[in-house]
């Protein structure tokens, strides 16, 4: 089991040689290797614990040297940002930063005493994250080794930064690791502190103004829930002398847990907090990837998952849930009015963490299950949808839904792999729908009318926009030339096996809910209640067969009937080829019909505010209740 | 899977698209006779589909056709297994697929009127959704069950427990018929602001396979109508048809007597609807068991 | 099998005209004249037409469109000209920019005459064209 302080320390030992080799070359091998490394030794770790540890393995770190180092980087960290913020006149988030720093360093020194807990431990859940980060977030590396090449070969305005880039990069997944895996609050903490300053980094990665507004925004609402962190760590540690996460959960301690969910809140980018996810678009598209799939917004999503035991009957869970169930809404409103398709993105993240979140908050055996089958495929879907886009965006020079009519006879490939990944995301039988009909089944179940409504009309506005942006892409091109597809080998290796995880674990749903689902929810709760019955998985594998099947089966049926072609109806004043039409003066004109967009209500700037006035006001007086309750 | 399922399955497949088609020679007829016309033959439908089947196969755009034919082989699958007694909301997730195929064919020539049908579609579809997964949950927390084969086996009819959802499916039913004063994206009457939106460039046999499609999604619509009424009394199964010619009659006068509407009340009466009928029935509903 | 002179759809385009015939072409759909007992529907779409009823005269505007229109139809289809414009240009024969009647840019199969033509011989124009739709029809089977 030394696999796991490995896992944690190699990312960062790999961090500063990213750093330190110039030459590009070398520097992409090695990161290969590392990723080859990293993922290796996971696919070990996975294989130890099958074999020999089925229990929850506590490691205890009585090292001297490694609690100063934390204490030094700890304070290093706040230095750095109190230096940018200094830098950037923005002097109020340094304070954020100064307070929680100091809390925990008086905390360790000087606070009450604090009985001796395991630092790190690896369970069921912990695994299942570490292979997201590992695998995901691997391949992320990959492709950002490619795309970053061509970024700065287009982008010569910015500075050619890529070892500092991929320094960050490896720097984020072993903060990851340290997050997962950790099991004492401080440590936890430590982590946390180091995935929202690396965050910021990399969503100010390109220096330009509207990056630097966005990376500090990120900043003062992460450092925000870092402060909050703290807080309940330090309280929990008056309360309870322990900084364990699982004696909080099993304590139920109504603070601590209410200021653990206020920062996974604003970790996981749910509103008021959605705007820092929303500015890191910025950033080159791996960094996007890599915050929007498998790491940053997964931290909050996780600490929700270990804490929704404690969850269930309490207002902290309905804040949390009710909070999920409005941005699960909300968002999925916001993203009809995106163009953009980065934004859409997004906003279609935001949106299906708040159902994560939902489920979380809920914090029944069936929530979680249906939780954490949305994470895994969000995860992937995500990933792959984000670098498919960049991908896009890199050879249409646009990534604008709009531009992308046609792709499928442009761009055949990314195309292709862009409609799995929307399929995936909201039709029948498919991942995200098998787990938006659990979460239905758990809230119903849990007799929640509020839920019920959010998750109604949430899932009806996110099928208006993928459904436009599927037909933009089926659509006719408006020019014949093909585009020339400059996405690199490194780029399309991690497409594929993006796309190959995206099927697989769409066909084997059924299995992954026994073997994988199951267990963590049982290792969360002890037990857990069978939510796929028989004649339910039958429907689904009858609807898989059939989206598979059907739509092969009428296309090579339909291929062989003769047809006769004739152009499309526009009043009888088609040019002929179908995207010109003759004008009244009798001269052609390009005809277009973009999609609905429903501006006149749903554009950010007449939305987003109000959604942000609503949700911040719930959260605040939540929060009131919860503290003055427990108090 | 029993042998009465199967049964019904098999019923559903031969007998949906005679019932669909008869339903809708009705309605021809009877909107006919409303307007103090004489009307044409209640088999009209069947004599148009199998003309347009023989028109000469005219395409705009080459694959349409195989997304037009996966559109209708989905509604009969949806259809089927609602019949089968399967769960009442993965059929409900399966029509949006459905309904999701119909856009894509539709939208895959992206002329002018299509375009717009498509877009008014997807509203549609966005405004009925909820109505719709709420009518399962509806189901859900007044029998405790998603599968039609245990709802209909209760004691008590679901319509006592919940009257008003009964009403807001009532009411996206006009939605689904394409019926006015809600029919923006397509209409089964003459002119109108998009000529024929959706189905613009469908051209012969594949207009007729969309009709198909209609008629089986007529008859597994009117099923979840009858889902309403029946329970394990055998007589509640003739109540059931009668509530279902009662509710075809009602789309039928409602169609008649409004005219279109935009689609900001469309979209924003639907989901006031939806709110009012369906939250409040559930709510109290839930808030009774709790 | 179910004949298709049972299911004639038309569609009703308007030319160079003092919107006369285009008004008693309406007429024919209303409850007193009843086309749609024979079946009838006024699609207003060329794609899902049999049947294309031309009112007014050609110019030199509308020809392309209307030629568009008749080559959007799929076979089997019948041309049905409506009133005295329609059939040879009527008082506007002799304009600048009139062409004449339908038959100058597409194939003419049944003349309606009249000014304007009476919602009678309209739907008595109609019959003939969907008897003529169903013998174009056979021809058209018996062609393959």
């Amino acid at each position: 089991m030394n696999l796991i302080p490995f896992l944690i320390c190699f990312p960062f030992v790999v961090a500063v040689f990213m750093f330190l080799i110039r030459n590009n070359k070398i520097r992409n091998g090695v990161a290969y290797t590392s990723v080859a490394v990293i993922m290796a030794s996971v696919v070990y770790l996975v294989f130890d614990y099958l074999t020999n540890g089925q229990e929850a393995n506590p490691i205890t770190v009585h090292n001297e040297f490694i609690e100063l180092l934390i204490l030094i980087v700890e304070v290093g960290l706040m230095f750095l940002v109190v230096y940018q913020c200094i830098k950037y006149k923005k002097y109020i988030i340094s304070i954020l930063s100064i307070v929680q720093t100091v809390l925990i360093v008086w905390l360790e020194q000087y606070g009450p005493a604090i009985e001796e807990t395991p630092q790190l431990y690896l369970d069921k859940l912990s695994l299942l994250m570490v292979v997201i980060v590992a695998f995901i977030g691997g391949l992320i590396t990959i492709y950002a080794v490619g795309y970053m090449h061509g970024y700065h070969h287009h982008h010569t305005e910015f500075a050619d930064q890529r070892y500092y880039f991929f320094m960050l990069i490896f720097t984020f997944l072993g903060a990851m690791f340290g997050l997962v895996l950790s099991k004492s609050l401080l440590w936890i903490d430590f982590f946390w502190e180091i995935t929202s300053i690396v965050s910021f980094l990399l969503i100010g990665y390109t220096r330009t103004t509207e990056a630097i507004n966005n990376s500090f925004r990120a900043l003062w609402m992460n450092l925000l829930g870092g402060l909050m962190l703290a807080l309940g760590i330090a309280q929990s540690a008056f309360q309870i002398h322990s900084v364990d996460l699982q004696a909080v959960v099993s304590n139920g301690l109504v603070i601590p847990i209410a200021c653990f969910a206020f920062a996974a809140l604003t970790k996981s980018a749910q509103l008021p907090f959605s705007k820092w996810l929303l500015g890191a678009m910025v950033a080159p598209t791996p960094s996007s990837a890599l915050l929007h799939s498998a790491t940053m917004v997964k931290a909050g999503v996780y600490l929700l998952l270990r804490l929704s035991p404690a969850f269930a009957g309490t207002l902290t869970g309905t804040m949390v849930s009710f909070i999920g169930g409005l941005t699960f809404l909300l968002a999925s409103l916001l993203a009809i009015s995106k163009s953009d398709a980065k934004a859409v993105l997004a906003y279609s993240t935001i949106s299906n963490l708040g159902l994560i979140t939902a489920c979380a908050g809920v914090g029944l055996q069936e929530t979680i299950w249906a939780a954490i089958y949305l994470l895994i495929f969000h995860a992937v879907s995500k990933a792959m949808m984000f670098q498919d886009v960049g991908a896009v965006e890199n050879s249409l020079h646009s990534r604008n839904i709009e531009n992308m009519q046609g792709l499928i006879y442009r761009l055949p490939k990314l195309s292709f792999i862009m409609l799995i990944g929307i399929a995936g995301m909201y039709l029948a039988p498919f991942g995200m729908l098998i787990a938006k009909w659990a979460a239905f089944k758990a809230f119903v179940d849990a007799r929640n009318p509020l839920l019920i409504m959010f998750i109604a009309f949430g899932s009806a506005t996110t099928m208006f926009y993928w459904t436009k942006w599927m037909a933009k892409v089926i659509g006719p091109p408006r020019v014949d030339k093909p585009l020339r597809d400059v996405t690199k080998k490194n780029e399309y290796f991690s497409l594929y096996v993006h796309a190959f995880f995206m099927i697989a674990i769409c066909l084997s749903c059924i299995p992954m809910s026994t073997y994988l689902v199951i267990p963590i929810v049982v290792s969360l709760f002890g037990a857990a209640t069978m939510t796929l019955n028989a004649s339910d998985v039958l429907v689904m594998l009858i609807l898989l067969v059939a989206i598979v099947v059907l739509p092969l089966i009428c296309y090579f049926g339909a291929k062989k009937r003769k047809t006769t072609h004739v152009i499309s109806y526009m009043n009888g004043v088609n040019a002929g080829d179908n995207r010109n039409f003759i004008d009244a003066m009798g001269e052609e004109k390009e005809l277009y019909t973009a999609n609905w967009y429903m501006m006149e209500y749903l554009s950010e700037d007449k939305f987003l505010t109000p959604c942000i006035a609503i949700s911040a006001a719930v959260l605040i007086i939540l929060m009131c209740l919860i503290v003055g309750g427990a108090i | 899977m029993d042998v009465k399922a199967i049964v019904c399955v098999i019923l559903y497949l031969v007998c949906a698209p005679f019932i669909g088609g008869l339903l809708d020679g009705f309605d021809r007829k009877i909107s006919a006779r409303m307007q103090g016309r004489k009307g044409p033959s209640v088999f009209q439908p069947f004599y148009d589909v199998i003309k347009l089947f023989q028109k000469e196969p005219l395409i705009v755009k080459r694959s349409q056709k195989f997304l037009v034919m996966t559109y209708l082989l989905f509604m009969v699958i949806t259809g089927s297994l609602f019949f089968a007694g399967m769960d009442l909301l993965l059929c409900f997730f399966a029509l949006t697929t459905c309904a999701m195929f119909l856009v894509l064919a539709s939208s895959f020539t992206h002329s002018p009127y299509a375009s717009i049908g498509c877009q008014r579609e997807l509203l549609q579809m966005m405004a009925y959704e909820p109505r719709v997964l709420l009518t399962a949950v509806g189901f859900y927390v007044a029998t405790d069950s998603f599968a039609v084969r245990e709802i209909v086996t209760k004691d008590i009819s679901a319509i006592a427990y919940m009257p008003a959802v009964f009403i807001g499916f009532l009411f996206i039913l006009t939605i689904k018929m394409r019926k006015s004063p809600f029919d923006l994206s397509t209409a089964h009457h003459a002119h109108q602001e998009v000529v024929k939106g959706v189905t613009q460039e469908m051209v012969g046999s594949n207009l007729a396979l969309i009709h198909l499609a209609e008629w089986y999604e007529y008859v597994f619509l009117l099923g979840v109508v009858g889902l309403f009424i029946v329970n394990s009394h055998p007589i509640s199964y003739v109540v059931a048809v009668v509530v279902i010619l009662l509710t075809y009659f009602l789309e039928i006068l409602i169609d008649n007597v409004s005219a279109r509407v935009t689609w900001k009340t469309l979209l924003f009466s639907t989901w006031f609807v939806t709110l009012i009928s369906g939250g409040i029935n559930i709510t109290i509903l839930v808030l009774m068991q709790r | 099998m179910a004949k298709v002179s049972r299911s004639p759809w038309v569609i009703h385009y308007d030319g160079s005209s003092c919107n006369g015939c285009d008004i008693e072409v309406l007429a024919c759909l209303t409850p007193v004249y009843d086309a749609e007992r024979f079946g009838i529907v006024n699609t207003g779409n060329p794609m899902h037409a049999d049947i294309l009823l031309i009112t007014g005269g050609i110019n030199s505007q509308n020809a392309s469109v209307v030629e568009q229109i008749y080559k959007q139809m799929p076979n089997p289809k019948v041309v049905c000209a409506i009133g005295t414009c329609a059939c040879t240009g009527g008082v506007f024969k002799e304009c600048y920019n009139i062409k004449g009647g339908a038959d100058t840019v597409i194939p003419v199969d049944i003349y309606v005459p009249g000014c304007a033509a009476r919602p009678q011989s309209i739907i008595d124009g109609i019959v003939q064209a969907v008897d003529l739709f169903q013998k174009k029809h056979e021809a058209m089977k018996a062609g393959k």
